[in-house]
């Protein structure tokens, strides 16, 4: 059984980053979508081990993403991972305290997204 | 990551379109000088700087990320309201696009000029100096504003500010809440907010899973109007949406006044009405939700909008089935200002065309060779001149008529040479398509080989910008529903690895592309049983197709065997869409489909939309032109070889039965007694249909236009063209016409 990694990143460039950085490693698979719409529709529809978001986004915000995940008891347990960027400390640390597991500050080295991914899926 | 050529091409496409974006976005800004910027023209430059710094730095375009980086800040203080947009600003972003344009011009060349560097740095120094002082801090507008701290915690910093000016305005703020269905809550709420939009600032959307139920959605917009209540009651009408004001604290002294009157409190009975609605509210949602807290202090006095004629509380507009959204989303007009979803489309956004410069020489070497002529023409008219009254000699005319056949072979050559200026190889949106199906797979959980060819098959460019989306449908459909999983497939005997095909052909003046895969196959009989349910066709009709017609009766618009809607090619797009759109390039389309080994869609297109050859044919007194790249021949038949089977005119072709069209009277022109018929017959792909005319007047290049207005929705008429001698025909659609053929068989059946 693969780990499954919802990645929600409206740039193409940077989504397509982080789904080759997250399957580059063994016995991890990534879906990918380009909005928090996108993202609201898959989450009843599969189940998924990690949600890696980005924050400004069209049409709902990333904060906006994990509040609806931590809120839905369906889904409050699936850890979320926030990629920002330098210089969005406020953005960053308003989805922690709305419970994300951890961020990721763009751009990344393939490592650092690398040991998130073993921190919040085990056995990896 | 390297910049590799591909990598490399890719980064500068990318760069160019997000350029584009923020072109579009500063030229707006631009036009507005001096009037109050509005904020989402700046956030869209902010957000093309973001995404462009983060592009390029993974593409490692040092000098593109750093100055991306500086826009970036600039842009950030500016939506922020940390900075104003003067003058000054605003030169400064323009140059700013000059500067990321240049860079983007050498890196597209792997340059790496030290000018262009020196410039770089000196357009980061400029923005980073620009800078004026914040306005004087007074007290924190949004203090005023009563809103629960849990919802002020999912908006991010940029939003917050939208909120704080919204509200340091005067600006009346409300929370519109609606649900939808899980399903297609995206359509809905690009419908609320193309109403809400010209109205005021959709400053957040906050979505909640509750009150909704397992196939429900709810969403809180916060909105900040421009007008007054009514107004946006009435805008709201006829939807989901419910609409709560949200309390200001009115403004310490000297603040300006709301822009707008707060709608009234609600009284009497109403008051009672809004104490129930919370009351409700406030049951169905966890205690932190925000949006309706506990007890006592309501940081949120709900007072209920009913549109008129609707029950009160919220409802999900879920549409009672599949089939039913589908249909719709096909043929209803896309509502304005629906925001754009995941699945962009291939479409470049350039209408470009790279010509190779040998091409060019050719050209530029024929239009000197015209000149030659005409300086001839020109000597030959001058004589003609001055010799007055002198009778022209019979030399004189040879010269003359040998001059004008030169001109005409050089025309046409012209002519073929800027067709062929305008051809791009297919394989352009074929590498494109190939990309995504990997990605599709991966959705679909299925193991496909994407084999493609014929690549190098070259096509109007037009018509392979507008190939691209129909393909992409086609082979989503090809794996999604045609080929099988794994595990399906082993059982089946056939090898694990599903093969999807895309494939082009040069065939005559036309090219057929084929999307194929060798998976389950469509189940004719199951095609049969949904058209009847659907009422797409009555029993007796069914009765008398052949396999391939039933094939064919997934085209029709409100076909779907499907009954659910797939992430991946369920967007409300169906095979009728696709067949339409390959109309619009006079093409057409055809299925084979065995049982257990597989689909095949044949596309058939005309080389090129620009100038066709044509035969202009006459009926009636009238004259039409008949594209002649889909002629196949003409015959002269005598009214009494017109047969009619079934109350359906046909004539006997070799022993085939020819469907038979007379062209007058689908235009319903006066007929005329004849004693015989011109049938011009015409075809594409399988289909083939004889159209009776009076006269041919021969062949001609034709460009067609199309017709506009009302004219255009005229069946079995493609265009106009002009026929030289100021004479304006119309143009016949042979796709549409089989068509009419197709469906008139059918209506007598």
């Amino acid at each position: 059984m693969k780990f499954k990694v919802l990645i929600v990143e409206d740039s193409k460039v940077s989504r397509e980053h982080i789904a080759a950085t997250v399957e580059a490693v063994d016995g991890v698979e990534a879906v990918t979508t380009a909005s928090g719409f996108e993202a609201l529709k898959l989450l009843p529809r599969q189940r998924f081990d990690l949600i890696i978001t980005d924050i400004n986004m069209p049409d709902i915000n990333g904060l906006e993403l994990i509040n609806f995940v931590k809120k839905n008891p369906n889904y409050r347990d699936v850890p979320l991972i926030i990629v920002t960027t330098e210089g969005r400390e406020q953005d960053r640390s308003r989805g922690m305290a709305l419970g994300a597991a951890g961020y990721l500050v763009k751009p990344f080295q393939p490592e650092d997204l690398e040991a998130l991914l073993r921190r919040f899926l085990k056995p990896l | 990551m390297t910049p590799g050529g591909k990598a490399l091409a890719e980064f500068v496409a990318e760069a160019t379109e997000i350029l584009d974006a923020l072109g579009r976005d500063l030229l707006a800004l631009d036009e507005a000088r001096g009037q109050e910027a509005d904020p989402e023209h700046i956030n869209g430059i902010f957000r093309a700087a973001h995404s462009l710094k983060g592009l390029s730095g993974l593409f490692g375009q040092e000098r593109i990320s750093q100055l991306a980086h500086a826009a970036e800040d600039l842009l950030d203080r500016l939506r922020l309201g940390r900075l104003t947009l003067d003058d000054q600003v605003l030169d400064t972003l323009v140059d700013a696009l000059d500067t990321f344009q240049a860079l983007l011009g050498e890196a597209s060349r792997t340059e790496e000029g030290a000018d262009l560097s020196q410039r770089t740095r000196d357009m980061e120094d400029r923005m980073a100096r620009l800078g004026s002082p914040p306005p004087a801090v007074e007290e924190d507008p949004l203090e005023r504003l009563e809103l629960d701290a849990t919802v002020r915690a999912v908006f991010t910093e940029y939003e917050e500010h939208r909120l704080r000016e919204n509200v340091r305005r005067g600006v009346a703020l409300w929370r519109v809440r609606a649900a939808f269905d899980l399903t297609d809550f995206d359509q809905g709420l690009a419908d609320l907010n193309a109403r809400l939009k010209p109205l005021g600032e959709v400053i957040s959307t906050l979505p909640s899973s509750r009150p909704g139920g397992s196939t429900g959605i709810a969403f809180d917009l916060i909105f900040g109007a421009k007008v007054a209540a009514h107004a946006l009651e009435a805008a709201l009408r006829g939807t989901p949406a419910e609409l709560a004001p949200l309390a200001v604290r009115p403004p310490v002294e000297g603040s300006p006044g709301p822009a707008f009157d707060m709608p009234p409190p609600p009284s009497g009975r109403e008051e009672t009405d809004a104490e129930l609605l919370l009351a409700a509210d406030t049951d169905e949602e966890e205690p932190d939700e925000g949006s309706a807290p506990p007890g006592g202090s309501t940081s949120l006095a709900t007072v209920p909008v009913t549109p008129v004629g609707s029950p009160p509380r919220m409802r999900a507009v879920a549409p009672p089935s599949t089939v039913v959204g589908l249909q719709a989303a096909a043929s209803a007009p896309i509502p304005a200002g629906r925001p754009k979803v995941e699945e962009t489309s291939l479409r470049s956004l350039t209408q470009t065309v790279r010509v190779d410069i040998g091409r060019l020489d050719g050209l530029i070497n024929m239009v000197g060779e015209l000149l030659l002529i005409k300086a001839n023409l020109q000597r030959l008219a001058e004589t003609s001149r001055q010799d007055g009254t002198v009778a022209l000699s019979k030399l004189f005319g040879q010269e003359l008529s040998r001059e004008t056949r030169q001109l005409e072979r050089k025309l046409e050559a012209l002519q073929e040479g800027l067709l062929e200026a305008r051809m791009v190889p297919v394989g352009q949106v074929f590498d494109k398509l190939a990309r995504l199906v990997r990605k599709i797979a991966r959705e679909a959980g299925k193991e496909i080989d994407f084999v493609s060819s014929g690549g190098e098959v070259e096509l109007d460019k037009l018509i392979v910008e507008e190939l691209s989306d129909p393909l992409m449908h086609l082979i989503r459909n090809a794996i999604d529903h045609g080929a099988e999983g794994p595990e399906a497939r082993l059982s089946a005997g056939k090898p694990r690895r599903a093969v999807v095909r895309l494939r082009a052909e040069q065939k005559g003046n036309h090219v057929v592309i084929s999307v194929s895969d060798d998976g389950s196959g469509i189940d004719e009989v199951r095609v049969r049983e949904v058209a009847l349910s659907r009422g797409l066709v009555t029993p007796s009709q069914v009765s008398e197709m052949t396999r391939r017609e039933l094939l064919n009766l997934i085209f029709l618009p409100g076909f779907s065997t499907r009954s659910s809607v797939s992430s991946l090619s369920g967007r409300g797009v169906g095979l009728d869409v696709v067949k339409n759109n390959l109309g619009n390039l006079s093409g057409i389309i055809d299925v084979w489909s065995e049982r257990g080994k597989g689909t095949a869609f044949h596309l058939t297109l005309p080389v090129t939309l620009a100038i066709v050859r044509a035969l202009v044919v006459g009926v009636s007194g009238r004259t039409y032109a008949v594209p002649l790249n889909s002629v196949l021949e003409i015959l002269s038949v005598q009214p009494r070889d017109i047969r009619t089977v079934e109350r359906r005119e046909v004539l006997d072709l070799r022993g085939q039965t020819l469907p038979f069209l007379r062209l007058g009277r689908l235009f319903h022109l006066p007929e005329r007694e004849v004693n015989r018929h011109f049938v011009v017959v015409v075809g594409l792909a399988q289909q083939r249909l004889g159209i009776a005319v009076d006269e041919l007047f021969g062949q001609q290049d034709i460009v067609t236009k199309p017709l506009g207005g009302r004219l255009s929705r005229v069946k079995g008429i493609s265009g106009a063209t002009d026929l030289g001698n100021r004479r304006t025909v119309l143009v016949l659609d042979v796709a549409e016409l089989l068509e009419e053929g197709i469906a008139q068989e059918r209506r007598r059946a």
